[in-house]
């Protein structure tokens, strides 16, 4: 494991997008007053004739960035999850998903990990909102060196995308020399052939910690990072469920409309197994530090260790 | 312009006027009150004022056309098969099963739509963002989008032309076609839309009042458009709606049916006797 720096995936993608446009001329960006906390003001600063702020009106902003598409540019438009995908739901799917156009959205400050602004920010929908958009690909990048690939991935896809980004400064595990991206493709991080988790975001480092410390105790996980939650990875997830007859999903979003019905609906419809989705249970989040709410809902390590030893061993 | 040229815009758009009826009563559903009430503007924005080319409709140095109330593709659809981008007959084939020309603009499918629109108040965010692209290129095309007088009711407009301006936008020209109806009544008993002029120069729009059913004033109104900087233009065309069809007239009944067989044949006769005199005017 690469040595760990604790690095927010939002300030991540502020940089990514700095680095990628330094190649890339026909890259825009778009904020929604915000760009201080969703980090695009690293690229406001670098690139300030690129940079616009479209100041409190996320509906706007995202019909903008459709026009930009249509003329040409490649934008990347960002704000809180919530707004980007909640207040801007219905532009995003008649004016940028209706017409496929390249408009890359980024929504930060997704999950509980918020922390203290509390529910009426802590989106937990927005990988359900988007999942119904015909054609939109939604990335959720687990650390700094894969929301750098996934940025660079999202670029180079044409067509619209959305991106989860987190507020909350997280390890940076996985190992920059061997790691690759490739959009819409699983990596398995750890081998086993007990039970198979499937996590994504910003508990994937958390599902691994948790992994490890079960295979002390004599039950082999495997480790499935779904960086992509749309287009979903069929093979990854019906070759697990052949092979280990179980699964468990782990999401820092609502067990409805999440990954785990991803899965499911691709294990239902291939090869039934049980799968156990954890994740916010349809409850609204509320204020308190990022780290306590994620344990408290039952997200970090040693929690996970404990309810996935609960269901292999029921 | 001169009288020939009036005379051929009067033709194109008595034209557009019957296709649109052709389209309506072919679908048997869609909007032709405030297709009808937008064909003088229709005609005169794609037979004299921008620039594109119907053997090239994706050329990225043309004008962009966003139709902000989408609904009145009718009129639309019309207007571009007149002027070449398709065949008038797909008009027949009007919101059917496989059409090419769906209910709302298509950008994906329809050679000449800019911008798929139909759900209210995004169409103008989008040519905001086409303008802005523009001048980001250091391009010289502008881009014009027509707005319905309740689609103003929508907060996201607002939202635009705050952006618009913000920019210095002048590349981008917004037309709001004042029939003065939407599908609950008159606009200002539904929501209270007055001062609409006062709002755009609230917004920093450069305001021109004008009839949008007369070509002179359409010319002038574009043309000054054009020579303002610094700041979008909105003008402001007060139509009947239902223009050219005497029954549809101002009815806001007419916003969203369907004519029928009977009706089809009265509007046409009505809108062939325009032509007839129009041609005789010579």
């Amino acid at each position: 494991m690469a040595e760990s720096k604790k690095i927010a995936t939002r300030e991540s993608f502020g940089l990514a997008l700095c680095e990628l446009a330094k190649e890339h001329s026909d890259i825009v960006v778009l904020d929604a007053d915000l760009a201080a906390a969703t980090k695009t003001e690293i690229f406001k600063k670098a690139y300030p004739d690129r940079f616009f702020d479209c100041g409190i009106a996320e509906g706007n902003m995202i019909g903008v960035a459709a026009g930009l598409a249509a003329a040409g540019k490649v934008p990347f438009a960002a704000s809180f999850a919530m707004f980007a995908t909640g207040r801007a739901y219905e532009q995003i799917r008649n004016s940028v998903g209706y017409p496929h156009l390249n408009v890359k959205i980024a929504g930060s400050h997704a999950g509980i990990s918020v922390g203290e602004d509390g529910a009426t920010h802590q989106c937990c929908e927005d990988i359900a909102l988007m999942r119904t958009i015909p054609g939109m690909v939604i990335l959720n990048p687990a650390d700094h060196y894969e929301m750098t690939a996934a940025v660079k991935a999202a670029y180079e896809y044409n067509g619209p995308v959305y991106i989860r980004l987190g507020r909350l400064a997280i390890d940076s595990f996985n190992d920059p020399e061997n790691y690759t991206f490739e959009l819409g493709k699983g990596i398995t991080l750890h081998e086993g052939n007990d039970v198979t988790v499937i996590a994504t975001g910003l508990v994937v480092y958390e599902a691994l910690k948790a992994v490890k410390a079960l295979e002390e105790k004599g039950i082999n996980a495997r480790l499935i990072n779904m960086h992509t939650i749309k287009p979903i990875d069929k093979d990854i997830i019906i070759k697990a469920a052949k092979e280990t007859g179980r699964i468990i999903t782990v999401e820092e979003h609502n067990i409805i409309g999440g990954l785990g019905e991803a899965v499911c609906s691709v294990t239902s419809e291939n090869c039934p197994v049980p799968v156990t989705r954890i994740g916010i249970e349809d409850i609204y989040g509320h204020s308190g530090p990022a780290l306590g709410l994620i344990e408290e809902f039952g997200l970090d390590s040693k929690s996970l260790a404990q309810r996935i030893e609960n269901i292999v061993k029921k | 312009m001169n009288n020939q040229e009036l005379l051929e815009l009067k033709k194109t758009a008595c034209k557009v006027r019957q296709w649109t009826i052709e389209g309506v009563f072919n679908a048997k559903s869609g909007h032709p009150g405030g297709s009808l009430s937008a064909a003088d503007l229709f005609t005169y924005l794609y037979f004299k004022e921008m620039n594109v080319d119907p053997k090239n409709p994706k050329d990225p140095s043309r004008d962009r056309f966003v139709l902000s109330k989408g609904h009145c593709c009718p009129g639309l659809y019309a207007a571009l098969a007149l002027k070449g981008f398709f065949p008038t007959d797909e008009i027949k084939s009007l919101r059917h099963i496989g059409a090419m020309l769906q209910g709302h603009p298509d950008m994906k499918h329809t050679p000449g739509i800019d911008m798929s629109s139909g759900s209210l108040g995004q169409g103008i965010s989008t040519a905001c963002g086409m303008a802005l692209a523009g001048k980001l290129d250091n391009a010289s095309y502008r881009v014009y989008t027509m707005l319905g007088d309740g689609e103003c009711e929508e907060g996201q407009v607002w939202e635009a032309c705050m952006f618009a301006s913000h920019h210095n936008l002048d590349n981008l020209c917004v037309i709001v076609d004042f029939n003065g109806l939407q599908i609950d009544g008159n606009v200002n008993e539904v929501a209270g839309l007055e001062p609409l002029d006062k709002k755009f120069e609230a917004f920093g729009f450069e305001v021109i009042k004008i009839n949008g059913n007369d070509f002179e004033e359409i010319e002038t109104a574009l043309n000054k458009a054009k020579t303002i900087k610094g700041k979008p233009t909105a003008i402001i065309a007060t139509t009947i709606k239902g223009k050219g069809v005497s029954y549809m007239e101002n009815q806001v009944g007419w916003h969203g049916k369907a004519p029928n067989a009977e009706q089809y044949q009265a509007a046409m006769d009505e809108l062939n006797a325009q032509l007839k005199a129009l041609e005789a005017e010579k």
